[in-house]
């Protein structure tokens, strides 16, 4: 044992402030300036709503009418909100695979030993990814007109509000995912796994009152159902009183649901 | 240059009487199960202010556990530990405040300068703006890291992103600083400089550290080690006592019959030889007195016969029948 008297005691004398908003500003800042700084992120991440934009917009649009629906612009604006999901889901989600790699990396070790309420853990990754989601489906939504179909500024501030709740819950589902996960081809096949059939059964591909009754009731539990429904509603402007605030309730308790998830799943200190 | 730079003090802040010059780290009855595994069995210890504490022990010990329970990351399967007068798991918050962590694999953001990575973690601890930033510039002149902040830390040498992992976790004034292994990745010159910067960072904050480590030399430096195997504490003291309680001497010796040599050592002369790593020691004052007459005896099948004071490996040893490896590096993660 030393003697303590010898050495001054290292006394606190720097002042600290409740860090919930400025933690979770960080985190959330780190995301974004994480991204920026790797240019391939994010040269993929504008190229694929463009890739798509051109796809749809072009030879698939016209080779692809399902009986009963007439016309080029009609299927287009069918495909429209579905494509939009498509590429926010994957975006949001995957965007969740830095909590393996932080961990890996032992960043998030540094995180996890600091008092920082576990809640700005989970909002920092899910605002992060969320926006980087909303980003890809903005540019899409901008490209609307382009493809032929109508703008709205209305319209696509509606849009980029379902788009960010959307955006908020798929990312936070993959936060939840990727805290227990320990390799990323891991999560890549569970994510895969359920990516694919939630897109599938969005209503994306084929509206619900068509599909068969078991299929509904799939599609009535899927998130992203109501997503794609209420983009497709608004996507050229709706008046207020005509806007899918049952849709937006539901995504917006999905997302509250999945982030609490996070919280519950962070602050638990592992067993292992 | 010292670390009480802030200017305005709040009471809060200060730690209090009773927690100065008093217990830094207190464990009761500790006991960790990975599954069925036995981590860690009924460890007790008090590490008190101020001190330099080395926990020592072969990769799987248990060390690593230890010091990640301590780090409030890792929920103890039965036990009590305080760190500051502070429940690790009750009062988990004050515990992080209290602590500065430098883990064994890196903690710094690569994508991110050197000076970013600092702010970034002074915002997790509630610092922010011009005294953030002055303390940040303290501690970039007090490693010598002033000419890097602005460089991604990707590009920096492992010594260096050592260095700025240790200005990390010293940057919001931790009253308990817990090292992982500290010198995992190092060359042996990056080594000492780390722990000269370590020795002198003490020297002037009278801060508590708490080291993991399977190096004795750097065992050697602390005040005090516990020496833990297989989970379990074997001892507990000053690297010095631990030796003196061996006898005065050990002779090692170097031979190409090492099984030859040791059994006529034994059967022969009757002496507590041991073959470890393919050199024979014997532990105590006996073989001092005896030397010229082992000497003549032995000198045809031994290439090198040195006595000296024994090290914290042959303490190690006669403890535990362990050896601790000696061979620099080696990976513990959960051990």
């Amino acid at each position: 044992m030393v003697d303590t008297t010898a050495t001054a005691p290292a006394v606190r004398t720097l002042p600290r402030r409740n860090n919930f908003l400025l933690a979770t500003w960080s985190l959330f800042y780190r995301e974004v300036l994480r991204f920026l700084r790797q240019r391939n992120r994010v040269m993929g991440s504008i190229g694929t709503p463009l890739l798509f934009w051109a796809m749809l917009g072009s030879g698939f649009g016209e080779s692809l009418r399902p009986p009963g629906m007439e016309g080029a612009l009609d299927y287009r604006t069918f495909f429209f909100p579905g494509t939009v999901m498509l590429v926010v889901l994957f975006t949001a989600i995957f965007s969740s695979i830095s909590v393996i790699q932080d961990r890996n990396e032992g960043f998030l070790q540094g995180v996890v030993v600091a008092p920082v309420p576990r809640i700005s853990i989970v909002l920092g990754k899910v605002l992060g990814g969320a926006t980087l989601g909303l980003l890809q489906g903005l540019v899409l939504l901008l490209l609307a007109p382009l493809m032929g179909l109508p703008f709205s500024a209305l319209g696509l501030l509606q849009g980029a509000a379902i788009v960010l709740l959307t955006a908020i819950g798929m990312s936070a589902l993959g936060f939840a995912f990727a805290w227990r996960t320990d390799s990323v081809q891991g999560f890549h096949a569970v994510m895969n796994l359920l990516l694919m059939p939630m897109w599938l059964l969005s209503g994306a591909l084929f509206p619900v009152e068509g599909a068969a009754q078991w299929i509904r009731y799939v599609m009535m539990a899927n998130p992203l159902h109501y997503g794609v429904n209420a983009l497709r509603q608004v996507q050229h402007g709706v008046p207020m009183e005509a806007f899918p605030w049952n849709e937006t309730v539901v995504l917006g308790c999905f997302a509250l649901v999945t982030v609490l998830l996070g919280v519950w799943l962070a602050g638990r200190p592992e067993k292992s | 240059m010292t670390l009480q730079s802030g200017q305005t003090t709040s009471p809060m802040l200060v730690p209090s009487a009773a927690a100065r010059g008093a217990t830094m780290v207190r464990v009761e009855g500790l006991t960790h199960r990975y599954g069925e595994r036995v981590a860690l069995r009924m460890i007790d210890m008090e590490i008190g202010q101020g001190e330099f504490f080395g926990l020592l022990g072969p990769n799987g010990s248990g060390k690593s556990t230890l010091l990640r329970i301590l780090g409030t990351l890792l929920r103890p399967s039965e036990g009590r530990i305080t760190v500051g007068g502070h429940d690790v798991l009750r009062e988990s918050a004050a515990v992080r405040d209290a602590l500065g962590v430098v883990f064994q694999s890196p903690g710094l953001d690569g994508k991110l300068s050197v000076e970013e990575n600092l702010r970034f973690q002074g915002y997790l601890f509630g610092m922010r703006g011009a005294m953030l930033k002055r303390r940040i510039g303290e501690l970039l002149d007090w490693l010598t890291l002033a000419n890097r902040a602005r460089d991604k830390v990707e590009t920096l040498s492992g010594g260096l992103k050592r260095r700025v992992e240790l200005a990390k976790a010293l940057l919001h004034q931790p009253r308990l600083l817990l090292l992982d292994e500290p010198s995992t990745g190092l060359d042996p010159a990056a080594r000492q400089a780390f722990w000269r910067l370590l020795g002198d960072i003490r020297a002037e904050t009278g801060l508590t550290v708490v080291v993991t480590t399977h190096l004795l030399d750097e065992a050697d430096d602390c005040h005090r080690v516990a020496l833990l195997a297989q989970g379990q504490l074997v001892a507990m003291d000053d690297p010095e006592k631990l030796k003196a309680r061996l006898g005065m001497a050990v002779a090692r010796i170097k031979t190409r019959d090492p099984e030859g040599v040791l059994h006529r050592l034994r059967e022969e002369e009757g002496l507590p030889a041991e073959l470890v790593d393919g050199e024979i020691r014997v532990t105590g004052q006996e073989v001092v007195e005896r030397m010229p007459g082992l000497m003549k005896r032995f000198h045809p099948d031994i290439d090198a016969f040195q006595v000296g004071r024994p090290t914290l490996e042959d303490v190690f040893l006669a403890m535990t029948g362990y050896v601790i490896s000696t061979h620099g590096e080696g990976e513990d993660t959960n051990g």
